[in-house]
């Protein structure tokens, strides 16, 4: 099938210091990957395309972009999934550095920012694994799948107007720790979650659901965050 | 612009092996971790099935029997000391990761899950055992965001997107990198007392591959154009169960889990390869028993591809007729539901990939280009070999697939990959931090960027007009054909003269992008060039190996031969020219004995 492929071009250092779009029509199979067109592109038309991508198979979190408007992997989603007119732009909400590259670091630096590590120092005395039954295993299995895209943070309207918001993926981390039993800084996390840049921004959108390319129920994650805060 | 920095441990790539290194490193040393992509790329995310140690929590295992598993796996080339060390380490090891918070999955009682996998047997009944230690499908993804999580928690010093090109050495002792910044094209100089290279593996080489776009074998090509040797990259995993044409990995755990492979006939094949194990043989033994069904024409619709069955109604049916029983004694009968808890991931990719419902319908798979047993080559310290009588590259440390250990010999057994990078990640970071405590920095030669500069301008200069891409596929292609699942004598031979063509072909390469800022035409460029000496490496080290052993198998030559190949291959890239040199497998306990599955 042939398709119309729509992609933004930025790039000041060669003079593409204004958006813009180049348009390609491509010889394409319907279960060709998004990423495999972007692939064409750079290696038989255009090498100058830039854009980050590694596993090809989304769990590395490489290739966020805005794919007919919303935001998904590149590697995850199939032609006969958009359809023959595809649209191709960065995520939004990080600077963009060079077409579909953004600055990862703001992104990066919110993980960062809640503790998003186990804190435990207790270790059984035989030196064995701590025990953790299936149930509690299970409470914060969701928020494990995270492959830090910013799929979602990068979707999510109040993120893009409010430089303080931590964002979802963030929060979906937090909560990987917040809900593990074996965890004993639950408290602390949860203080730097209701100050001012922390969950209570989240006005319940869903775009960030909606967006995880890993089905991770990121609303319902903030929800429960929210609620371990308000008690 | 050249930027400069000093180090004492610079550890190179941050997947499991680096990032383990780093972690230990950083304890005593003063330490940089360079990676070209954000350390959570890494392709260690990509790992599914599990991490290898006997830890018995569900049945009677042992470290020996890890070993003697590993040690047959490997088709006697193992070394048996390494070997030994990997898998007692392998319990210890494994339980400091849940200490670091990794969300194992969990058996009734609260300890770590056990599967079983390939090759992994109880030594007494020879029965498949449960020794892989799993988080759903994603175990290499835990390990990877754990690791990096407590390096966020250490405050490890990162410069991610910062592509290294170099290793710098003076008078035979390694004392830094250079690198390419992505973000603005800057060149930097990394001065370091030790330097680790946990760069991974090069299954890019293939055409049809499980690996990342990242996996070029940089790590290889940039030691062996600094005049050090390559060990064993003649044996290169194939992956039995690859998604069709396009090569995303099924994890082995799905047959861990009851799954089996079933040819046009319906027939269950691998009952006549390998009488007692089945579908869980190793990986090289179902690899070639798929292309051999294949090429009698019981390939699916007489295709390139077989069938994975892990229906519940076909997982019951083989558990009954195999004996298998749960915790309980009873036969063991499973669920839709519970097998798709088992294996989210993998329901998940067969959905989007192929638009199959492996619950209800047969997945579409092919052996697939996996991983890499060859690499640097290394003593179970981690410390680089500089040559055949063992001696030691001072301050050059290498672990995880990058390295040769050698730990998985001519073959590697599900679960071990995970395993060789915590295990040898972590030797690597204390290795490299008491190095470097007794080391000085010792001075860098005066233009220490030269040969990256040389290699860059080169590739920035090419007017030839070839195409990186076309280049690509050419030797994707012809590596496939003649040196994958099976090869012949011509075959490779034809297959050494074609890189040689092509390497001849990509000085001619020229690249469309002459900008600094994350110049990713560039880089591939310059990782093609890896992937094209690697492929020339591979290709002259197999035809020099007139015998088959594990992944390496000759239609010419079926048999081993441990009369006189029993020795692991050293190669050095001299121009087009590769020299070859040889030497012996340690052996301590397992002599070797015909391998059946």
């Amino acid at each position: 099938m042939l398709v119309y492929l729509k992609i933004f071009r930025y790039n000041p250092e060669a003079g593409r210091s204004t958006p813009s779009f180049d348009t390609y029509n491509i010889e394409a199979q319907p279960t060709d990957r998004v990423l495999d067109l972007l692939e064409h592109v750079k290696g038989h038309v255009d090498g100058t395309l830039s854009f980050r991508r590694s596993c090809a198979h989304g769990v590395c979190g490489s290739d966020a972009m805005r794919i007919n408007g919303r935001n998904m992997l590149a590697c995850k989603v199939l032609v006969k999934d958009v359809g023959n007119e595809i649209t191709v732009e960065p995520i939004l909400g990080l600077p963009v550095l060079k077409d579909m590259i953004v600055d990862m670091e703001p992104f990066f630096d919110s993980y960062k920012a809640v503790m998003p590590y186990l804190v435990n120092d207790e270790v059984p005395a035989d030196g064995k694994e701590r025990l953790q039954s299936p149930e509690q295993r299970e409470r914060f299995d969701d928020t494990t799948k995270c492959i830090m895209c910013a799929a979602c943070t990068t979707s999510c309207p109040v993120y893009w107007a409010d430089d303080q918001y931590v964002g979802p993926a963030a929060i979906v981390n937090a909560h990987r720790f917040i809900f593990d039993s074996r965890d004993q800084a639950g408290g602390e996390r949860l203080k730097i979650l209701s100050d001012h840049g922390g969950v209570f921004r989240c006005r319940t959108a869903f775009n960030c659901t909606e967006a995880c390319p890993r089905e991770i129920h990121v609303t319902q994650a903030i929800a429960e965050v929210k609620q371990a805060i308000t008690g | 612009m050249v930027q400069h920095h000093q180090h004492e441990v610079v550890i190179v790539g941050a997947g499991g092996a680096g990032l383990m290194a780093a972690l230990y490193a950083s304890r005593s040393a003063d330490t940089a971790v360079l990676s070209k992509l954000y350390p959570t790329r890494s392709h260690t995310g990509a790992a599914q099935g599990g991490i290898g140690a006997a830890l018995g929590n569900l049945e009677e295992d042992h470290a020996d029997w890890h070993t003697f598993d590993t040690v047959k796996g490997s088709d006697y080339l193992g070394d048996q000391d390494a070997i030994e060390y990997m898998c007692t380490q392998a319990v210890p090891v494994v339980y400091e990761l849940e200490h670091m918070g990794l969300p194992f999955s969990r058996n009734p009682d609260g300890t770590i899950a056990q599967r079983r996998f390939g090759g992994h047997t109880n030594n007494e009944t020879k029965k498949p055992v449960m020794r892989s230690c799993y988080a759903a499908d994603r175990t290499g993804h835990m390990i990877l965001q754990t690791l990096y999580q407590q390096c966020i928690k250490n405050k490890v010093n990162f410069y991610d997107e910062f592509h290294v090109l170099d290793l710098l050495m003076r008078d035979g002792v390694v004392n830094g990198v250079v690198a390419v910044e992505l973000a603005t094209g800057d060149l930097h100089v990394f001065h370091a007392k030790s330097v680790v290279f946990a760069t991974g593996g090069h299954g890019r080489v293939w055409e049809v591959t499980s690996n990342a776009y990242a996996y070029t074998g940089d790590g290889v090509a940039i030691a062996m154009r600094r005049g050090l040797p390559a060990q064993d990259l003649e044996f290169f995993q194939f992956h039995p169960t690859g998604i069709f044409k396009m090569g995303i990995l099924i994890t082995e755990g799905v047959r861990g889990e009851g799954g089996i492979l079933v040819n046009d006939q319906g027939e269950r094949f691998m009952e006549r390869y390998a009488p007692t194990v089945k579908d869980l043989a190793s990986r090289d033994v179902v690899s070639r028993s798929i292309f051999l069904e294949v090429k009698e024409g019981r390939g699916i619709n007489g295709g390139r591809y077989v069938h994975l069955d892990m229906r519940p109604e076909t997982v019951n049916k083989y558990a009954e007729l195999d004996g298998r029983t749960g915790p309980d004694g009873k036969p063991l009968i499973v669920t839709g539901e519970q097998l798709l808890s088992k294996v989210p991931d993998i329901v998940d990719f067969a959905r989007t990939y192929l638009g199959v419902d492996p619950i209800k319908e047969l997945m579409p798979i092919q052996p697939t280009a996996h991983y890499a047993m060859g690499g640097i080559p290394t003593n179970f310290h981690t410390q680089v070999l500089a040559d055949a009588k063992g001696a030691v590259v001072p301050g050059f440390f290498a672990a995880g697939e990058v390295a040769c250990v050698s730990v998985h010999g001519a073959n590697r057994l599900g679960t071990n990959s995970l395993l060789d990078l915590v295990v040898f990640g972590k030797e690597a970071g204390i290795k490299a931090a008491e190095y470097a405590k007794g080391a000085d920095y010792k001075p860098l030669d005066e233009d220490p960027t030269a040969f990256t500069r040389e290699q860059l301008d080169r590739l920035l200069a090419g007017k030839g007009g070839e195409k990186i891409v076309t280049i690509a596929e050419e030797m994707k292609m012809k590596m496939m054909d003649d040196v994958g699942v099976f090869r012949t004598a011509e075959g490779m031979h034809s297959a050494a003269e074609k890189m040689r063509e092509l390497r001849s072909r990509y000085l001619n390469v020229s690249v469309d992008d002459h900008g600094r800022r994350f110049n990713t035409d560039l880089l591939n460029a310059w990782e093609l060039g890896c992937l094209l000496d690697v492929a020339l490496v591979t290709a002259v080290s197999a035809e020099a190996r007139p015998e088959s052993r594990g992944a390496h198998a000759r239609e010419d030559f079926p048999q081993r031969d441990d009369a006189n190949w029993l020795k692991h291959s050293l190669a050095w890239l001299d121009g087009d020219q590769v020299k070859l040199d040889y030497k012996p497998v340690t052996i301590t306990k397992h002599q070797p004995m015909e391998r059946v599955y």
